[in-house]
C-alpha cells in the first residue's frame, strides 16, 4: 500500500511499483449482461499504479457500462472488482467518480457549491449537516477548475462544460486514488478542456490512477499514458505507444480501418 | 350573515373556538407540513405519481381491516386497526408498481395506473360488500375516500400532529442524505451510501403522511398535500433548505385554511377543500412569484424587447435613419425626442451611449469569445456594469485604433 502515500510529484513506474502492493484496480472474469446479452464479456484488466488511463471503443462496446459495473451500478453475471487488492465496498473513500453530465437533473434546486460539497459526503457521514471546513474545502475543489467565481450560481444556469467542470470539482472534492470518469471530454468547449486535461495531469503528479472514458481516438496519445481498447471484450491494453496502433485499433472498432492518430501524424 | 360567519372563521383562524377544533385545526396544519416536507424530496426523486398509486392502494385495506374487527367481535371501528390494514395494502401495492416495472415491460407510469385503478376497484367492491353486511359503524368508512375534519377527535388529531412532526423532523435529519439521493443517486451508490435503503425511508413517510391524512383528506386526494407545496414551493426558490421550508409553510397554511373553511362548510369535504386553498396557493406563485412566476417572466421578456428596440431606434436616428412605430412613440414619452422624430439633448446622450455600448459589445464579441459564457448579461446590460474597467478601457482602445 505504500504508493497510496507517495508526495505528489513522485512518479513510479508500473514496473517498478507492482511488487509493491495491488493494482489500484483489478479486473477478474467480469460479465455484465442486459437481459440475455453480454455487454461485457470476461474482461480481465489490472490498472497501473498512478497514471492516466484511456478506455477506448466504439459506441456501445460496453465502456460506460465497464465502469459502472466496476462501482457497484450495474448488476455483474460473474467476476470480481478489486480496488487496492480488497471489494470495492470496503474502499468507498478511496474512490471519486465523474458521472456523465447527461445522467442528472440540471434544473435540481442546488448551487455549484452545493453539488461539490456532495463530494464530501461520505468524509461528513449520517445525519451530521455540511460545515464550513467542508464548504471552503468544495471552493477550493471549485478554484481547481476555475469555477471559483460561480460557487452560488444555480447549476441550471451554468453552460454545458462549466456543468462538467463541477462535477470534475465534486471528484477532487473526494480527495480519491483512484477515479473514474465517465467521457468528462465529451461536448465541452476549449476552456473547460483545459481545465479538465490540467486536473487530470495534477492528479496524476499526486500519484492518483485516473481511469476515463474517452471517445476522441486523435487525443489519447496526448492525454493519456494507458489504453485500455474495448469492444465487449479486452481487445488490448498497455501504454499508449503500443496499443493505439491501426491494427489494433481497427479490431477495436470491427475490422473497418480507422484513421489512428499515428497514420494522421504521418500524413 | 356575513358578519357572524366573518367572526367565526377569525375565531377558529386564531384558535378561539373551542379546544377541539382548534387542535383539529393544528392537526391539519402540521400535516400540511409534513406533506409539504416530505413532497418536496418525492418530487426532486420523481416519485410523486408512486405515492398516488400508494394512497389509493389503501382502500382494500381498510375494508378488510374493517371485516377482520368485526369478525373479531369489536364493539365499533378502531382507528389503529383500520390504519394498520391501509399501511399494509398501501406497501402492497407500491411493491406490485415497483416489481411491475422492473420485471416487465412496462414503464412506471403504466404500472401506476393499473396499480391505482385496480387497488381502487377492489377497495369499492368491499366497501359495498361491507354495505350489505347489517354492522355497526360502516357508515364512517365512506369518509376514507373524500375526508372529513369532523370525523377527527381530539386525540386522533394530537397523534396526528405527533407523527407528522416527526415526518418532519426525519427530513430535517436527513437533509444531506435525502439531496444526494435525488439529485444523483448514482454518485451516492459509489459513495456507500445505501441507495434503496434511503429509497426505502424516503417512501416510508409518504406512507406515513398518506395514512394520517387519510382521514382529514381522504385518499383521493392526499397525494396532493405532497405535490402542490413543493411544486408551488419551486417558483420561489432554487435553494433546496429554502424549497423545503417553503413547501413546509405552504402545506402547513392550506392545512390551516382548508381546515378552518370546512369547519365552517361542514357540508363540504374537508379533503377537497383543503385540496383547493393549497391549489389557490400553487396558482398564486405560478402567476405571481419574483423569479420564475409567469407574470416575471412576461415581464422579464417585455422589458428586454423594450430595451433592444429602444436602444436600436436611438442609433438609428443617430445614424440619420427614419424610426417609425410604437417605437418613436415610447422615444418621445421617454423625452428622447421631439417633433418629427429629432433627438433631444437627453435622447443625444442616450443615443451616443447605445451605439458606443454597441461599439464595444461587438468589440468583445470578435475579440474574446471564450468569456462569453461568464457575463450571463452581456450585450443587454450596459457594457460598463457588466465588464471590468480595464476590460472596458482596452475594448475602446482597439475599437477605436480598427
Amino acid at each position: 500500500m505504500q504508493y497510496l502515500w507517495r508526495t505528489p510529484g513522485s512518479r513510479i513506474a508500473p514496473e517498478e511499483a507492482s511488487p509493491i502492493g495491488p493494482p489500484p484496480l483489478e479486473i477478474r472474469g467480469l460479465t455484465v449482461a442486459y437481459h440475455r446479452r453480454p455487454v461485457l464479456w470476461n474482461i480481465d484488466y489490472a490498472a497501473p499504479p498512478g497514471g492516466l488511463i484511456a478506455v477506448v471503443g466504439p459506441n456501445g462496446a460496453g465502456k460506460s457500462t465497464l465502469i459502472k459495473a466496476c462501482l457497484g451500478l450495474v448488476p455483474r453475471v460473474s467476476g470480481t472488482v478489486e480496488v487496492f487488492g480488497r471489494p470495492i465496498a470496503k474502499q468507498r473513500r478511496l474512490i471519486g467518480y465523474v458521472p456523465q453530465r447527461e445522467s442528472v437533473d440540471w434544473d435540481f434546486p442546488v448551487s455549484a457549491l452545493d453539488v461539490v460539497a456532495m463530494g464530501r459526503y461520505g468524509k461528513i457521514g449520517w445525519f451530521r449537516p455540511v460545515t464550513r471546513a467542508h464548504k471552503e474545502a468544495a471552493l477550493h475543489a471549485l478554484e481547481r477548475v476555475g469555477m471559483a467565481d460561480f460557487a452560488r450560481r444555480q447549476i441550471g444556469q451554468l453552460s454545458g462544460g462549466q456543468q462538467q467542470r463541477v462535477f470534475l470539482a465534486r471528484a477532487l472534492a473526494q480527495e480519491a486514488q483512484l477515479y473514474f470518469m465517465d467521457e468528462p471530454f465529451a461536448g465541452v468547449d476549449a476552456a473547460t478542456e483545459r481545465a479538465v486535461l490540467q486536473v487530470l495531469r495534477d492528479l496524476d503528479a499526486a500519484g492518483r490512477t485516473v481511469i476515463c472514458v474517452h471517445h476522441d481516438l486523435q487525443t489519447v496519445s496526448d492525454y493519456f499514458d494507458h489504453a485500455l481498447l474495448l469492444n465487449t471484450r479486452v481487445v488490448a491494453q498497455g501504454p499508449v505507444s503500443r496499443v493505439m496502433t491501426p491494427d489494433l485499433l481497427s479490431r477495436t472498432y470491427g475490422g473497418r480501418p480507422m484513421p489512428a492518430p499515428a497514420a494522421a501524424e504521418a500524413s | 350573515m356575513i358578519d357572524p360567519m366573518f367572526e367565526e372563521a377569525l375565531r377558529v383562524l386564531t384558535f378561539q373556538s373551542g379546544f377541539n377544533s382548534a387542535v383539529v385545526v393544528a392537526g391539519t396544519a402540521a400535516l400540511g407540513l409534513a406533506g409539504g416536507t416530505v413532497g418536496t424530496f418525492l418530487l426532486l426523486r420523481r416519485r410523486a405519481l408512486v405515492s398516488d398509486a400508494l394512497s389509493h392502494a389503501t382502500l382494500p385495506g381498510i375494508a378488510v381491516a374493517f371485516l377482520v374487527g368485526a369478525a373479531l367481535g369489536l364493539p365499533e371501528r378502531s382507528l389503529p386497526l383500520l390504519l394498520a390494514g391501509a399501511v399494509v395494502s398501501g406497501v402492497v401495492g407500491l411493491l406490485t408498481v415497483q416489481a411491475l416495472s422492473r420485471f416487465t415491460r412496462l414503464t412506471e407510469d403504466s404500472a401506476i395506473g393499473a396499480v391505482l385503478s385496480v387497488f381502487f376497484g377492489l377497495g369499492v367492491v368491499l366497501l359495498s360488500v361491507i354495505q350489505n353486511l347489517e354492522l355497526g359503524g360502516q357508515a364512517g368508512l365512506k369518509t376514507f375516500i373524500l375526508g372529513q375534519t369532523a370525523a377527527m377527535a381530539q386525540g386522533e388529531a394530537i397523534a396526528i400532529g405527533l407523527l407528522a412532526a416527526g415526518a418532519a423532523l426525519a427530513v430535517a435529519l436527513l437533509f444531506k442524505e435525502l439531496r444526494v439521493l435525488a439529485f444523483d443517486p448514482g454518485f451516492a451508490a459509489v459513495q456507500g451510501w445505501p441507495v434503496g435503503a434511503l429509497d426505502l425511508v424516503l417512501m416510508g413517510l409518504a406512507t406515513l403522511v398518506t395514512v394520517i391524512g387519510l382521514q382529514t383528506v381522504g385518499l383521493i386526494l392526499v397525494v396532493a398535500l405532497l405535490i402542490i407545496p413543493p411544486a408551488a414551493a419551486r417558483f420561489w426558490t432554487d435553494r433546496l433548505p429554502a424549497l423545503t421550508v417553503a413547501a413546509a409553510v405552504i402545506g402547513a397554511l392550506s392545512g390551516w385554511l382548508g381546515a378552518t373553511l370546512s369547519a365552517l362548510l361542514p357540508k363540504l369535504p374537508a379533503g377537497a377543500v383543503i385540496v383547493l386553498v393549497a391549489g389557490g396557493f400553487f396558482l398564486l406563485s405560478f402567476l405571481f412569484a419574483p423569479a420564475r412566476g409567469l407574470l416575471a417572466a412576461a415581464l422579464r421578456q417585455g422589458r428586454l424587447r423594450l430595451t433592444f428596440a429602444e436602444r436600436r431606434a436611438l442609433t438609428d436616428l443617430l445614424d440619420g435613419q427614419p424610426v417609425e412605430g410604437s417605437v418613436a412613440l415610447w422615444l418621445r414619452l421617454r423625452g428622447f425626442t421631439r417633433g418629427n422624430s429629432v433627438l433631444t439633448p437627453a435622447g443625444q446622450t442616450a443615443a451616443r451611449a447605445a451605439a458606443r455600448d454597441r461599439r464595444l459589445w461587438e468589440r468583445f464579441l470578435a475579440d474574446y469569445p471564450a468569456l462569453l459564457p461568464a457575463h450571463a448579461n452581456w450585450g443587454v446590460d450596459p457594457i460598463d456594469s457588466v465588464l471590468p474597467g480595464d476590460m472596458v478601457r482596452l475594448l475602446e482602445e482597439r475599437s477605436a485604433s480598427s
